[in-house]
């Protein structure tokens, strides 16, 4: 930042504050002149639109933070006098309640084009890395912030999760006790995951920065995942990509406000409008939407894993599940190197397109295996689909990486973007 | 780039589908008018949520509380000042301590919630065979099929159960209730209330009204949210659609 020549701004204020502390200096070269691939398709919009849904999220969130109050007697009524007495306060609720939804939304769309692209692909390991470390903590994030208006959902949906890591071998009833902070889902949980809720959105701001960071090292992937070779491949970040995000982030907007002001509910679980009662389950213990393929994997594994000829388990369902729906997000970090295709971009990988659509139908898949009971037929969907989930990581895409013909490259972006415009 | 669009509005679609109600229950339906409410820029029915409101006043407060609402809250639905005044003072409450430390009975408040039929859950239970009538307040969110299953309840009472379906004793039959059997014996019969505006008080009128009364309760700013949801989307759209111009603009030069 400090080095290199710094070219003078004409504006006497930006020009003393840039010589003591360069900021308009980075930002002409970050976001001004930066050189950015001139092909981006519009799924490239979905970085903006996640930055833009995480500030959102700040914003709003402070706002109902000041009415709201973490107590097991008063957060269901807190919430309420919000959407009944506070001014525009169901507005700023139901903007945060489905931001949560709309910005998984924007993240699940932005790591499917990664993927799709190989955009997690050398140089671009850590950048990668980087954001699914910001997945994992947005997880983190919703889960709390849905338990904080303290209904049936929200309770038992906490008490579902924290039970988890009662599966831990010999230390597990100690670490949940310790999560709660008592002997049940109760206050002291519910004041720690509002303090939490607050806090992990500005540690996800941090990683944020860092994944930019990196990616302004690398500079962009793009649709055809050839490096740009010269000047003519690239455009300055601005005008180009400010008016073509400004764009995409307003269609965005505009099905986000359309939830909000029609259908704010129809993300959530109606037993949320039921306040928590611990005497009471649920018919159905579901998570959030975007919780549900995960939720599908913890549910396939139905066995308890034992020594042979003994009934010693090793591995119980209970873990077994744990560790996969752990695993499928681990599995994510590891994809680097799982996929080593020297082709980046997935439309110069005949096979690779195909076992791409395949699998983005198996989360489908098991994200509506989540959303129902863990019976019949879904238990072996979810089964046949939790494994095809690492099959396609752990064995599709090293085999692919091995045996699979690419179709020749363009030699440059300019020549694709000339080659797709004379079709 | 087309056909990852069509992906993502696949995924989106999938993960977004309300949940399937598994239970038994009788699939709930709206009565043959439908809901005034609903629609891009539905409002409430006003005449309706006050003589729903008679209904609850009259019938279902006598078990269930609505605790988030306030008597001041009626004003939004078309009572005056002194309407308002009036009807909370057909109501006591505890308040206090006085100056002698004592708490004292006096008349309701517009400002005060209103007053529940029993002091606590276990008094509510014990006058209803240990049965808790749920509060109101949030019924219609809170309950799958929200207000075509309350109104489908409301009216679902009176029918035969099937042979091989043992009613309990002390419940009713009732097909849109979870397991068909509800604690809650029918409570709207033919003229139970009688409408200031001459309203011929069917089950069938009093279930609607009180269902839109219900509605109005648990989502009191549907109104100003669709008002606002309009303006909003007009801008938004007026305003992208000047960005795209400002983007073909800026992306013409590179041609």
């Amino acid at each position: 930042m400090s080095s290199g020549k710094r070219v003078p701004f004409k504006n006497p204020v930006i020009e003393w504050i840039d010589q003591r502390l360069p900021l308009f200096t980075m930002l002409e070269k970050e976001y001004g002149s930066f050189p950015t691939p001139k092909n981006f398709n519009y799924l490239w919009n979905f970085g903006a639109i996640a930055t833009f849904m995480l500030a959102v999220m700040i914003a709003t969130g402070i706002f109902l933070a000041m009415e709201y109050t973490p107590s097991t007697d008063h957060a269901f009524n807190s919430v309420e006098r919000i959407m009944r007495d506070v001014n525009w306060g169901w507005l700023i609720r139901y903007v945060h309640m489905n931001g949560a939804s709309m910005f998984f939304v924007a993240v699940f769309v932005h790591m499917f084009r990664g993927m799709y692209y190989g955009s997690f692909k050398a140089p671009r390991e850590l950048l990668w890395m980087l954001g699914v470390a910001t997945f994992l903590l947005m997880m983190a994030t919703a889960f709390m912030g849905y338990v904080l208006p303290w209904g049936q959902m929200s309770f038992w949906g906490a008490t579902v999760i924290t039970n988890l890591f009662s599966a831990i071998p010999v230390i597990g009833d100690d670490i949940v006790i310790w999560l709660w902070g008592g002997f049940s889902v109760d206050n002291p949980t519910l004041n720690r995951f509002f303090a939490l809720h607050y806090l992990l959105p500005f540690v996800i701001v941090a990683v944020v920065v860092l994944h930019v960071a990196a990616l302004h090292v690398s500079g962009s992937n793009n649709p055809t995942g050839v490096e740009p070779k010269s000047s003519k491949d690239t455009v300055p970040f601005h005008p180009y990509y400010t008016a073509k995000d400004s764009f995409g982030l307003l269609i965005f907007i505009i099905v986000y406000a359309a939830v909000v002001f029609w259908a704010p509910n129809s993300m959530g679980h109606p037993d949320n409008y039921t306040p928590a009662n611990p005497m009471v389950t649920p018919a159905h213990i579901v998570p959030e939407w975007y919780f549900l393929p995960f939720y599908a994997i913890l549910r396939a594994f139905t066995i308890d894993i034992t020594i042979p000829f003994t009934s010693i388990v090793v591995i119980s369902s209970k873990l077994g599940g744990v560790i996969l729906m752990f695993g499928a997000i681990a599995v994510l970090f590891l994809l680097p190197w799982l996929d080593r295709s020297p082709v980046r971009s997935g439309t110069y990988r005949p096979l690779f397109k195909i076992f791409f659509w395949v699998f983005l139908a198996v989360c489908i898949t098991l994200g509506w295996v989540g959303k129902n009971p863990p019976e019949g037929i879904y238990v072996i969907i979810g089964q046949i689909a939790t494994a095809w989930y690492f099959i396609h990581f752990l064995i599709v895409l090293p085999l692919l990486t091995k045996y699979e013909k690419p179709l020749p490259l363009p030699a440059s972006i300019s020549e694709a973007v000339k080659r797709k415009g004379a079709r | 780039m087309s056909r990852s669009f069509i992906g993502l509005v696949f995924l989106i679609a999938a993960l977004a589908l309300p949940a399937l109600a598994s239970e038994n229950a009788q699939h709930p339906h709206a009565p043959p008018s439908g809901w005034p409410h609903h629609g891009v820029a539905g409002t409430y029915d006003r005449a309706a949520l006050q003589r729903g409101f008679q209904v609850y006043k009259q019938v279902c407060a006598t078990c269930h509380s609505m605790k988030h609402l306030a008597y001041r809250h009626l004003a939004e639905i078309g009572f005056n000042e002194a309407e308002v005044k009036a009807l909370a003072a057909e109501y006591n409450v505890t308040d206090g301590p006085n100056d002698e430390g004592e708490m004292f009975q006096r008349p309701a408040r517009p400002s005060d919630f209103f007053v529940k039929p029993y002091p606590n859950d276990q008094a509510a239970r014990a006058a209803n065979n240990g049965a808790l009538p749920p509060d109101l307040s949030l019924i219609i969110k809170g309950r799958e099929g929200h207000e075509d299953y309350i109104y489908s309840l409301l009216t679902g009472y009176g029918q035969t159960p099937p042979a091989e379906e043992k009613i309990a004793q002390g419940m009713s039959y009732n097909p849109y209730f979870a397991g068909h059997q509800i604690a809650m014996p029918s409570p709207l019969v033919e003229g139970a209330v009688t409408y200031a505006d001459g309203t011929a008080a069917s089950v069938e009128q009093m279930s609607k009204d009180v269902t839109q009364f219900l509605t109005w309760a648990g989502e009191p700013r549907m109104e100003i949210r669709k008002q606002t949801g309009i303006k909003t989307l007009l801008f938004l759209v007026v305003f992208a659609g000047v960005s795209y111009g400002v983007k073909r603009r800026i992306w013409k030069k590179l041609r």
